[in-house]
């Protein structure tokens, strides 16, 4: 599902243009699979996945990949639409430098769930 | 062509709040018995613009919203630069009964939300004698606060792009793409280190009246709870939990969130009229 972010991120002008001004490394942890997503300018220039000896990034989203599964579903169910309501549930953990996630948290939100956007095509 | 106006009339009311001089924006709209609408945290009274647009609503109520010292355009005290915002449980139910009294309202229905509907468990155990109904939207008796409010207020973050980032989940994903962002048009637009104001009283023991909700007598005035399925800051749960302690009538409002008279006013009025009836029975 990773995949999916790049794909409708960059093709999204609107939210591109919304995250300008982000440049960061942030993590995706599904189970004990880790994956890198490089932003640039609102555009997903990079996913690498891991394992990592020394992974660079500034915040990280951690959360089972059933979470993640209910999460990117298009209509997710009640409880899974929203990172807060995760961890509000302890279901999802956001670690690290969060300033760069908090600063462009609408951004985020809508990059973190466009993998949602392939099940309604 | 005339102008297209809607029934709102919104005018400015001087007054006296915990002793200060005041200049409270309110609106109104309708006739008929007063109903006093309180406004989520870090907003203001557009939220109520559905309901005082409903001509089912209007004519027999006379809806009456204001917004906060601090919100929307009601102007924080003289001096408020000196100081930090913090709402309290006591001066939120004061400002309301001395509004009220300000505007010459008798026994009005008291309708709030999210802090609304929290205060509204306050003024149904402090002040039942003062109100003819009470209803709570999202009204939960004590909410624990699931991320670090001081991300609301800090020169290094844009304040309403966080606050309108953080409520944005509490919205019902199958909400209308045009209320959804007005609603999220009012977070951006509130003022520093308001919302995380408010939050004060909404997450720590200040408003937290999860002890004394069981003395609350629906008999000495008649208590509603009406909460969004979607909602996962005051949950369902929550009021189930007040109503239960209460007896007062509990309706789960099906493709709702946090924010029902905003984020989707049609849907909301469908669950609110069948309410505003039995008030207007009692």
């Amino acid at each position: 599902m990773l995949d999916l972010i790049p794909k409708y991120v960059n093709a999204d002008s609107n939210l591109v243009r919304r995250g300008h001004f982000v440049d960061t490394t942030f993590m995706i942890a599904i189970d004990d699979a880790y994956s890198l997503i490089r932003v640039e300018a609102g555009r997903v220039t990079k996913i690498t996945s891991g394992p990592f000896v020394t992974p660079d990034y500034s915040f990280c989203l951690r959360a089972s990949r059933a979470v993640w599964e209910k999460f990117w579903q298009p209509l997710p169910p009640l409880g899974f639409t929203d990172v807060f309501s995760l961890v509000k549930q302890k279901l999802m953990q956001v670690e690290g430098n969060l300033h760069p996630f908090m600063a462009n948290l609408l951004y985020f939100k809508d990059v973190i769930a466009a993998p949602r956007k392939e099940a309604v095509r | 062509m005339s102008p297209r106006f809607e029934p709102i009339t919104g005018r400015y009311l001087n007054l006296e709040l915990l002793g200060k001089p005041h200049r409270l924006y309110v609106e109104e709209a309708g006739q008929g018995i007063p109903l006093l609408c309180l406004h989520t945290a870090g907003a203001d009274t557009r939220q109520y613009r559905g309901l005082m647009n409903d001509a089912r609503v209007l004519k027999d109520f006379r809806v009456i919203a204001f917004d906060l010292p601090w919100h929307g355009k009601s102007s924080p005290p003289a001096g408020w630069q000196d100081t930090e915002y913090q709402l309290t449980s006591r001066d939120y139910v004061r400002m309301i009964l001395e509004a009220s009294d300000a505007l010459g309202l008798d026994r009005p229905v008291a309708m709030g939300c999210s802090i609304g509907g929290r205060i509204v468990l306050h003024l149904a155990h402090e002040n039942p004698e003062k109100f003819r109904a009470l209803i709570g939207l999202e009204s939960a008796a004590y909410g624990q606060a699931y991320y670090d409010h001081t991300w609301l207020n800090r020169g290094d973050v844009h304040g309403g792009m966080v606050c309108a980032g953080v409520v944005s989940g509490l919205i019902s994903p199958t909400a209308p793409s045009a209320e959804r962002w007005e609603t999220l048009w009012h977070y951006m637009q509130s003022g520093p280190g308001v919302f995380k104001g408010d939050l004060y009283f909404y997450t720590t023991a200040d408003g937290d009246i999860r002890s004394r909700v069981g003395e609350i007598d629906i008999n000495r005035c008649q208590l509603f709870l009406l909460t969004g399925e979607y909602d996962y800051s005051c949950t369902v749960e929550a009021m189930l939990d007040v109503a239960k302690r209460t007896g007062a009538p509990a309706t789960v409002m099906k493709g709702l969130g946090h924010f029902p008279m905003s984020e989707d006013p049609k849907k909301f009025a469908s669950y609110l009229l069948p309410v505003l009836e039995k008030i207007r029975a009692l």
